[in-house]
């Protein structure tokens, strides 16, 4: 799909990737089905509209950088990286099978486009504040994104670096907040003192905004706004549904585990409009 | 040794322009100096270590060659995870320093005591792990790890340590330095020992003991040749660190040693117990009540030998 698709188009491509990832948990028996769903939306603004990457040139040093701290929802970024051209399309069949490059949790060794190796949660944002600092020292103008998820949000190495990202003024950053409302085994709200989680990050010293992470054009207008006049990150706090996109795994927490059926893989595969 | 790394860090920055240095908010006016000269690659990055040794391998990650400071315990245990996977498993050009290591910090209780550290640092992949002994020992593994290709972890002292040698050893990842030649029986120190070494040396001769004498700044990887010459070469051979006898230099050797079957060579280890200590105290002060002196290696060896 081209650069300049619609966000109309768009929309239909994340239905499409969350088939794929469907197919992908069913034939691997891979869980975190429900996490890679609810970011979907936020990759595909995130790689076809804000981020400056070259799927020809994955290590260009000044290509813009997207890190999914979520490592769990390592299929969703193959999925959108194998549409974006980084690697052929049939390596996603091979997605967590056994001896395949492609593990559950991403990493950077032998798969293109993945920037950072990511599972434990927690890591992704403080190595994306070292190289948005990078760009700085080394006088070059690209963009960082991280996309962490609320429950990622429980870890203090995030407040760490939400601390000292606005102190050295990173306004080349932005971090993503996959706002699903639940973690691995609880309301994200009620196994920690989330909310506000929007107030928390501009309380930190972010340009802190809220959008519907499941509205393409205002994620687009969300993750192209870095880098801020006042020289602040930018926070999206990007309200989503856990699992977004199929009605019987919507908001059900089941699916941070559960692997679906080849019937569910049908269903599914009707309400996403691909049958 | 502090002072030794802030002048040999502030002299390699203004020669490679992609040194960066962070500091975890400590070395209070240790880094004036960098700072004058190099003033947009010092970062205090505050009291936020996890985030700091990240952040340190996403500038690695992009062609810097961040080193990162601060006190021992904090940099290491705090970060474990960060070091493996951020540093290590992306294999990312870091150079770790820890300061006041081992005892060093005696006095300000356990929490400031790391005498585990290497222990843990060594199971990592790739990683180097260095222990100087001296001021120019700092200089020489700090200009030898950031020629590396890899990561690494350096564990100094604090400041004051008396110099051994006369000037900055040429060397790199792997060497030993040879202080004394012997025949009896060879210590093995790794880090701020060295002197009390010499001086066991010292007191072994003075009862027909004769004693080598060998720095080896590098626990991870270990200098397997020298190894094999020095237990084929020597009735006994013991390793002195500033650090549990597990794990360390002493768990290092002891590991390789039980895979030589062909070597005659017994080997006891001189370093901190299994314990943590609760009793105030200075370094020298603790150093005397786990018998890491000259008196107390010395008749440990003696004994050893007359056992044999």
């Amino acid at each position: 799909m081209s650069v300049a698709a619609s966000a109309t188009e768009l929309a239909a491509l994340s239905r499409r990737t969350r088939y794929q990832l469907v197919k992908m948990s069913n034939a691997s028996g891979a869980p975190h089905l429900g996490s890679a769903m609810s970011c979907v939306d936020i990759l595909v603004a995130a790689y076809w509209r804000a981020l400056k990457i070259d799927p020809a040139n994955p290590k260009d040093p000044s290509r813009d950088r997207f890190i999914l701290s979520k490592g769990h929802a390592g299929s969703a970024l193959y999925a959108v990286l194998a549409e974006k051209g980084f690697f052929p399309k049939e390596w996603l069949d091979t997605f967590a099978q056994t001896d395949s490059i492609l593990t559950e949790h991403p990493h950077p060794h032998g798969i293109p486009g993945v920037e950072w190796a990511t599972g434990s949660l927690g890591h992704g944002l403080p190595a994306g504040v070292g190289i948005a600092l990078a760009a700085r020292i080394n006088r070059l103008d690209y963009k960082v994104m991280v996309c962490v998820s609320d429950g990622e949000c429980n870890e203090g190495s995030i407040w760490e670096a939400a601390l000292f990202a606005p102190a050295q003024k990173l306004s080349n950053l932005t971090v993503v907040v996959d706002y699903n409302k639940w973690q691995a085994t609880g309301r994200s709200n009620e196994v920690m003192s989330l909310a506000s989680l929007v107030g928390k990050w501009d309380a930190f010293g972010w340009r802190a905004l809220e959008v519907d992470g499941h509205d393409m054009e205002a994620l687009i207008e969300a993750l192209t706004m870095a880098p801020d006049a006042d020289r602040r990150p930018t926070a999206v706090i990007a309200h989503t549904v856990k699992a977004k996109g199929v009605s019987f795994m919507e908001d059900d927490n089941n699916w941070h585990y559960r692997i679906p059926t080849t019937e569910e893989v049908a269903a599914a595969a009707k309400e996403l409009g691909i049958l | 040794m502090r002072n030794a790394f802030a002048k040999e860090i502030t002299a390699l920055a203004q020669k490679d322009p992609s040194v960066v240095l962070l500091s975890g908010d400590i070395g209070n006016r240790l880094f004036d100096d960098f700072k004058a000269k190099c003033p947009d690659r010092f970062y205090n990055c505050g009291v936020a270590e996890a985030n700091m040794m990240s952040m340190a391998a996403g500038l690695a990650s992009c062609g810097l060659r961040p080193v990162v400071y601060t006190i021992t315990p904090f940099l290491t245990y705090r970060c474990m995870e960060q070091i493996r996977d951020d540093v290590c498993y992306h294999n990312q050009k870091v150079v770790i320093v820890g300061t006041g290591s081992g005892l060093s910090y005696a006095s300000l209780g356990t929490t400031h005591h790391s005498c585990e550290e290497m222990g843990m640092l060594r199971l990592l992949p790739g990683l180097s792990v260095l222990a100087p002994a001296d001021p120019f020992e700092v200089r020489m593994t700090l200009a030898a790890a950031l020629r590396h290709s890899g990561p690494a972890y350096i564990r100094i002292g604090k400041k004051g340590e008396p110099n051994i040698h006369a000037s900055t050893p040429a060397w790199e990842i792997g060497q030993t330095i040879e202080l004394r030649k012997g025949t009896d029986v060879a210590l093995l120190c790794a880090g701020t020992l060295l002197q009390e070494c010499l001086d066991t040396a010292t007191v072994l001769a003075e009862v027909g003991i004769s004693t080598s004498v060998l720095s080896m700044p590098t626990v991870k990887p270990l200098n397997e040749s020298m190894l094999s010459d020095v237990f084929a070469s020597h009735r006994l051979v013991a390793t002195v660190e500033e650090h549990s006898v597990l794990g360390g230099l002493g768990g290092s050797v002891a590991e390789w040693f039980c895979d030589q079957p062909s070597l005659r060579a017994r080997l006891m280890r001189f370093g901190t117990p299994d314990a943590f200590l609760h009793r105030n105290g200075e370094q020298e002060h603790a150093r005397e009540i786990l018998g890491l002196t000259p008196a107390g290696m010395s008749e440990k060896v003696r004994s050893r030998l007359a056992s044999l």
